[in-house]
């Protein structure tokens, strides 16, 4: 019998939700790390019950957390509790949460890139957005990082190092913190193509190595943004999320800050495909399980105005690939809902029919067992939900 | 015998319940504390000063003998009470909000 297991990053700790293949009656655990802010939670495809988690604080700065059994036990990864520093005789303990900017690969110096106020500002280490685990080696995992970055590590998240040939490819002193900071939020490995890697960052926009993360290049044209100085600039786009099926990885499909935009070769060349949307602003987008020109958005009113057009909270779900959209509104509130759905807080399980969830500002987690037709909470009273992932089990 | 009080969520990633109490040899200073504590609790690294600068993070103080010793240079001998463990090192997490 297969099982969904839905990871739930929030402001004030981390949530699982499992449930077996009909997903109508769900266990919640948690919260695991009361208090601390969660920005992300990921299991591994290689080894599912290998979980990284990004726990954060204002005061205590950033913790890598990892499980081994399905989110029941954590440890921050290399530090065992009871262990102290170097004993027995061996690397530094304490190490995983150590996320230091490289140098060294390119001789440049990647030192500042541009301020709110179009100054130069040294690049400085503060959370984890995003984690993403490799689809082949459960000790390989990516992590998306504010200022923005990219790190990788081979050893189930004991160490880290930046693969410095993205802020060094040229553009970087460009790139500038959008309203959320600058963080680089999506990252997304082409299942075909190990040298493959495509990452957003807000507000620069997406990029795309073909080396495995030597040397990288934007993929920002076709993005029209007119809030910045050169609307059709090679970098300083607001990009909010991007998602990809991976039976089409050269297909993809981006939430920008303004309009949905989706891309038939690898990011070469965007189009608009916002279609007959209400609003085209919005942070999560994500295609179907099964169905590659499925997809789906929740449309917010504005960037001054981050809820739901008219109160009403609907998933709009695209079955071409873009342009033509229909409201999904069962079981979702119609009237007086002002929450938000930020960028990592939709995903897709891959049981048939195709499950799709999405968690709000308000703490609620919404999930449709039918591809988006019929939705109903799971948790409603949550702290404000940052991320949302789910695993299939089989 | 030197005792460290830490902020809960300190105390949680240290799986400690109380107060944490340090050897130390040589000059009980906050520099001396914290490599004690640090080597002890391996997972407090980077959570009250950084990997690399090894400065204080800006939202933590550090008290001794109701006296704020946040800001003194880090080999600043910390007073007898504190290296006697007659009275805790305090590490605080700044109170924000209204």
């Amino acid at each position: 019998m297969s099982q969904v297991r839905v990871l739930v990053g929030t402001r004030k700790g981390a949530f699982i939700l499992t449930s077996d293949g009909k997903r109508q009656n769900w266990n919640v655990s948690g919260p695991h790390f009361a208090g601390w802010e969660m920005y992300h939670l990921k299991g591994s495809p290689a080894n599912p019950n290998r979980i990284f988690a990004s726990q954060c604080s204002g005061w205590f700065g950033q913790i890598i957390q990892r499980s081994d059994d399905g989110g029941k036990t954590w440890i921050q990864p290399g530090t065992p509790p009871g262990e102290k520093n170097a004993e027995p005789a061996g690397p530094p303990k304490g190490e995983s949460n150590k996320f230091v900017y490289d140098t060294s690969a390119t001789g440049k110096p990647l030192t500042t890139h541009m301020w709110y106020d179009g100054t130069q500002h040294p690049w400085e280490f503060k959370r984890v957005w995003h984690l993403e685990p490799s689809p082949n080696d459960p000790d390989t995992v990516y992590a998306g990082v504010e200022d923005a970055a990219l790190f990788r590590s081979t050893d189930g998240g004991k160490n880290w190092q930046e693969l410095s040939g993205l802020r060094g490819h040229g553009t970087g002193p460009r790139w500038q913190p959008g309203a959320g900071g600058m963080c680089l939020h999506t990252i997304i490995l082409d299942p075909k193509d190990p040298g493959r890697i495509y990452i957003a960052i807000s507000a620069a926009g997406a990029f795309r190595t073909d080396d495995g993360g030597k040397n990288w290049r934007p993929i920002n044209k076709g993005l029209h943004s007119q809030y910045i100085p050169d609307p059709n600039a090679e970098v300083g786009h607001c990009v909010h999320h991007v998602a990809m099926n991976p039976s089409r990885p050269g297909v993809l499909f981006m939430q920008k800050h303004w309009d949905v935009m989706r891309s038939d070769n690898a990011g070469d060349l965007w189009k608009e495909v916002s279609g007959n949307l209400p609003t085209d602003f919005g942070f999560v987008i994500d295609v179907h399980a099964h169905e590659p020109e499925t997809i789906y958005v929740v449309p917010i009113k504005s960037d001054g105005e981050h809820f739901p057009l008219d109160g009403k909270l609907r998933v709009y779900r695209s079955k071409t690939g873009g342009n033509e959209w229909e409201a999904l509104t069962k079981g979702l509130p119609q009237s007086n809902c002002y929450v938000n759905v930020l960028r990592d807080a939709m995903a897709v399980d891959s049981l048939d029919k195709c499950g799709v969830y999405f968690g709000t500002t308000g703490g609620q987690v919404y999930a449709s067992a039918d591809a988006g037709d019929n939705w109903n909470p799971i948790v409603s009273h949550l702290p404000a939900v940052l991320s949302v992932e789910v695993q299939t089990l089989a | 015998m030197i005792r460290v009080a830490l902020p809960g969520h300190l105390r949680a990633l240290a799986h400690v319940n109380a107060e944490v109490q340090l050897d130390i040899t040589g000059p009980v200073t906050q520099r001396s504390v914290l490599d004690a504590l640090e080597a002890q609790y391996p997972m407090l690294r980077g959570t009250i000063r950084d990997h690399v600068t090894q400065e204080r993070r800006p939202f933590l103080r550090f008290f001794a003998c109701e006296e704020d010793y946040s800001l003194e240079p880090p080999d600043t001998p910390l007073p007898d009470a504190i290296a006697s463990g007659k009275e805790p090192l305090l590490i605080i997490g700044a109170i924000a909000g209204g």
